[in-house]
């Protein structure tokens, strides 16, 4: 469905541009529909800017990203419409994601018009509604707020209510969970789990591979905007090859497994029995 | 982990299936309030700067609008004794011409009006069509955009202006308002371009561009409506530089060559040595009223400025 | 523990806003001994931070309502900004939350920290030394000092501010958030750097308030769960996240996902509905709507009470 193939992106830094910064360097990569594609990787792996070039929000410097076939760069007017309406995206920050001076569910408004001129305010609204329960969140409960009085998981799954308005084949969800409490993040993780096993693809972008692993069918660890390592998530956690990939997996907090320095674990037990 | 499987079971047993967001007792943080608008005129009232400056400029307005109703002479007429101190006929005085001062003023502070929003609103709209034009676009189109500011910004006004007025010997109070429009825009360009470079990186930007919006609708519908407070002050700035300007030319002699103005009145007391007759009558009106008008509106954006902005607001 | 470093007695410091008062901390009594590395956990807003920030400095909207902190056996006088003066830094010092910003960016680090020390009456020539000790500790190049703070990475800098908070050796630190904003293989050093300023002794006791239960589980003694200003429970590491007795404690630990569990085999729950509002506290147990095992005598708010040695809840259920 989505394939990238010797992607890269470079920008031009320093004084009158001299130097150039390679963000993303010859990535490829392959999302079925209906599968979940982690893209894992510390800051400055790329791994965001590559979310951003699928959503056709930065431009590509090499290499092509196709969706169903198509060449996604050559699209404008009508046809990227067309685009947007299979592939959205939603982002980290939930409260900088909403127009702050205006209320939340004018982002849903905003896709009524070129999308749906047609339908009359009655059914608008059941669409609306049926999305929002879709995501399980009350519609009583979040239409009509602001921003700010809504919280980050709500704010979060009206985003990816709004993507679902569209009836979309794939979402790119940019760290979308680390900005909300653990009690919250889990819901939407199992609302991305519910989503997936409609038949939505999923490129979930995040720097937490505990939260990767939960959801992914298939994991893609960057590094400096290189690939260092792609596979099936089960592969790629219990066996990784890459030495990067093993020294990102070994300083991960884990509730089940003590940190190691020197063959002793970082905290030594006070002692005491459960 | 040691103790999993029964914790979740006994939990399982425990918990009937609630939907989640439904025992939400309050939401996120203390009851709602209806922000923006209603909050805004809350401490916009309450403000002392902000009241007294609108109340003197309504003030000069309501003059403005009536005050021209009052006499039914033209400002530049002859119509009484000359030189004659402020009487229950003649409100201000007359000249040395035995024209009204009351007429002249209220007249004045029409076409002082009408300079401040002509040539305020010409700099505000190529101000801000440039700034965010610039700001949004980026690229080539910013530094092209950029040079244009930066010519204009350092033009010997003064130099073109006289120049201006060498060639077009008769002159009007439009012509002034589009010269002024046509050299106070830069500081508007760039500080709007600045706001909409910082804005255009904001994450509802983005949401804005998948939703199909292009670049236009996004300026009008996202960006603009973040920066209003903005843009009503810099709207004030604006005003008030186009009257100060305004009344300076005219003093100086590069005015309109007709009709009346309060810089124009400034500009006739002193030619003919009102300081020196002691006809004080004459310059004081209307010096006094370009300064409070200025002055006032100026006090008014320090007064905006606490009421939009929450960190310098007094609770 | 023989020696305690830190004793809190019912504190409570409140919010002031435009709307009333905020009760962000209600209540809140704990020790913490001699040597001992405290996690202080719990979601967005539950009070760790304003804790964090009340045992060093009040900002303007923060009031000290009741209770009393004792440190080293003195008391702390942190309602009096002055008094606490002669405490900051040297007794009782602080990383905070975003420390990437802490630092000014026009000024030279090595100037920096020359200026602190002097505004505390410490010569700077006299702690070189040290300072250049620690900064080997830590994996910072010395010529650090001659750089700008924007020179540096995130992990760089935050080692840093760690590096300036503990020059004058403080019995008490505050670790407030240090790794939220750090890459996974920067939280790891700056964690272990955490337990090293402690066993080397620069540090007597800290206490590190974060969100993330896992990072705490790996360099903590012990662990505070707290919950709406409250305190939900206190008990060492490895019995909190093994054996937990109260019931969001259990719930938090249900919800982390973790590399090895997956969605399709085994499903974690979150905990429906969210924290109750602090302007208007609820009477009772606080957790009381969220909780499953609520009852009747939850109406009456559970008292923070010890069921072990060292190991304290705050739950009807638990007693």
């Amino acid at each position: 469905m989505l394939r990238l193939d010797h992607v890269s992106k470079s920008y031009r830094v320093g004084t009158f541009g001299g130097r150039e910064l390679a963000a993303v360097r010859d990535v490829s990569l392959e999302v079925a529909p209906g599968e979940v594609v982690s893209l894992i990787g510390e800051s400055g792996s790329g791994k965001s800017t590559i979310g951003r070039m699928i959503l056709r929000l930065t431009s590509v410097t090499s290499g092509s990203i196709t969706f169903d076939g198509t060449d996604i760069a050559g699209l404008a007017g009508s046809r990227l419409r067309g685009y947007y309406g299979n592939v959205q995206g939603v982002f980290q920050d939930p409260f900088s994601c909403y127009n702050p001076i205006f209320k939340a569910d004018r982002a849903l408004e905003l896709l009524r018009q070129p999308y749906f001129p047609d339908l009359d305010g009655r059914r608008w609204r059941a669409k609306v509604e049926r999305s929002l329960e879709a995501v399980r969140l009350d519609p009583g409960q979040v239409l009509g707020k602001y921003p700010h009085q809504l919280s980050g998981g709500q704010l979060q799954r009206m985003l990816v209510a709004r993507a679902l308005l569209l009836d979309i084949r794939l979402l790119v969800a940019d760290e979308i969970i680390s900005m909300l409490d653990a009690s919250t993040r889990i819901d939407v993780l199992n609302l991305l789990g519910d989503l997936k096993a409609r038949g939505l693809g999923i490129v979930f972008i995040t720097h937490d591979l505990s939260l990767g692993n939960y959801i992914s069918d298939t994991a893609v660890i960057l590094h400096r905007g290189e690939v260092v390592e792609t596979g099936p998530t089960g592969q790629v956690f219990d066996q990784p090859r890459h030495p990067y990939t093993r020294s990102l997996l070994a300083s991960v907090p884990q509730l089940h497994r003590k940190w190691e320095r020197n063959g002793h674990p970082v905290r030594e037990p006070a002692g005491e029995g459960d | 982990m040691s103790g999993g499987p029964d914790l979740q079971e006994e939990l399982a047993a425990a918990t009937p299936a609630a939907p989640p967001g439904a025992a939400t007792a309050a939401v996120a943080g203390p009851a709602p309030r209806a922000r923006g608008r209603g909050e805004v005129l809350y401490f916009a009232r309450r403000n002392r700067k902000l009241v007294a400056g609108l109340v003197v400029v309504a003030g000069f307005l309501v003059v403005a609008a009536v005050g021209p109703l009052l006499t039914d002479h033209g400002p530049n007429d002859y119509v009484g004794p000359p030189s004659q101190p402020p009487s229950a006929d003649f409100w201000f005085g007359t000249t040395t011409f035995g024209q009204d001062v009351f007429a002249q003023f209220t007249h004045g502070l029409r076409s002082t009006f009408l300079v401040g929003v002509l040539g305020g609103g010409l700099a505000g709209l190529i101000g801000m069509l440039i700034g965010f034009t610039a700001g949004y676009r980026g690229g080539v189109v910013d530094e092209a955009l950029n040079m244009l500011t930066n010519v204009v910004l350092v033009i010997p006004t003064l130099a073109v202006l006289l120049i201006v007025a060498a060639y077009l010997r008769v002159r009007g109070v439009v012509p002034e308002a589009i010269f002024i429009g046509l050299t106070s825009w830069p500081w508007v360009a760039r500080a709007v371009r600045a706001q909409t470079f910082s804005l255009r990186t904001r994450d509802f930007v983005d949401l804005a561009r998948l939703s199909g919006a292009g670049g236009r609708a996004i300026i009008v519908r996202e960006v603009a409506p973040n920066m209003s407070s903005y843009l009503l002050m810099s709207g004030i700035l604006l005003f008030g530089g186009a009257v100060l300007l305004a009344a300076t030319l005219d003093f100086i002699g590069l005015g309109p060559t007709s009709g009346i103005s309060l810089g124009l009145m400034m500009n006739n007391a002193v030619l003919w040595s009102a300081l020196q007759l002691g006809m004080w009558w004459w310059f004081v009106p209307p010096g006094l009223g370009i300064t409070a008008i200025v002055g006032s509106l100026y006090i008014m954006n320090v007064g905006l400025d606490e009421v939009f902005n929450p960190k310098l607001r007094k609770l | 523990m023989s020696q305690v470093t830190l004793k809190v007695d019912n504190l409570q410091v409140w919010y002031r806003t435009l709307r009333g008062d905020v009760q962000a901390l209600d209540g809140v009594s704990f020790t913490v001994g001699d040597g001992e590395l405290v996690g202080l956990a719990g979601e967005s807003g539950c009070g760790k931070s304003t804790l964090g920030k009340s045992l060093i400095r009040l900002d303007g909207r923060m009031r000290h309502v009741g209770g009393t902190v004792e440190l080293d056996g003195k008391e702390l006088p942190i309602g009096d900004s002055e008094r606490m003066n002669g405490f900051r830094f040297k007794e009782v010092s602080i990383i905070p939350q975003y420390a990437m910003s802490a630092m000014n960016p026009t000024r030279r680090i090595g100037r920096m920290v020359a200026e602190l020390l002097e505004s505390r009456g410490v010569r700077f020539e006299g702690q070189l030394n040290e300072l250049l000790r620690r900064l080997e500790l830590v994996g910072l190049d010395p010529e650090v000092l001659e750089r700008y703070p924007i020179e540096l990475s995130g992990g760089m800098k935050q080692r840093m501010v760690m590096v300036i908070s503990t020059l004058l050796n403080p019995s008490l630190l505050v670790a407030d958030e240090v790794t939220s904003a750090l890459d996974v293989s920067n939280q790891k050093a700056v964690a272990e750097a955490l337990v090293d300023f402690r066993d080397r002794h620069y540090v007597k006791s800290t206490i590190i308030i974060t969100h993330d239960l896992s990072l705490v589980y790996q360099i903590a003694d012990s662990i505070i769960v707290m919950y709406a200003g409250k305190l939900a429970e206190k008990a060492p590491t490895d019995t909190l996240v093994h054996a937990p007795r109260h019931p969001y404690t259990r719930m938090l630990i249900g919800a982390l996902p973790e590399v090895g569990v997956r969605y399709d085999t085994k499903r974690l729950e979150g905990i429906p509905g969210s924290p109750p509002s602090l302007l208007d506290p609820p009477k009772g147990c606080r957790f009381r709507d969220r909780c499953p095992l609520a009852f009747d005598k939850c109406a009456e708010e559970p008292p923070f009470r010890e069921v072990a040695p060292d190991h304290a809840v705050a739950c009807w259920k638990a007693f």
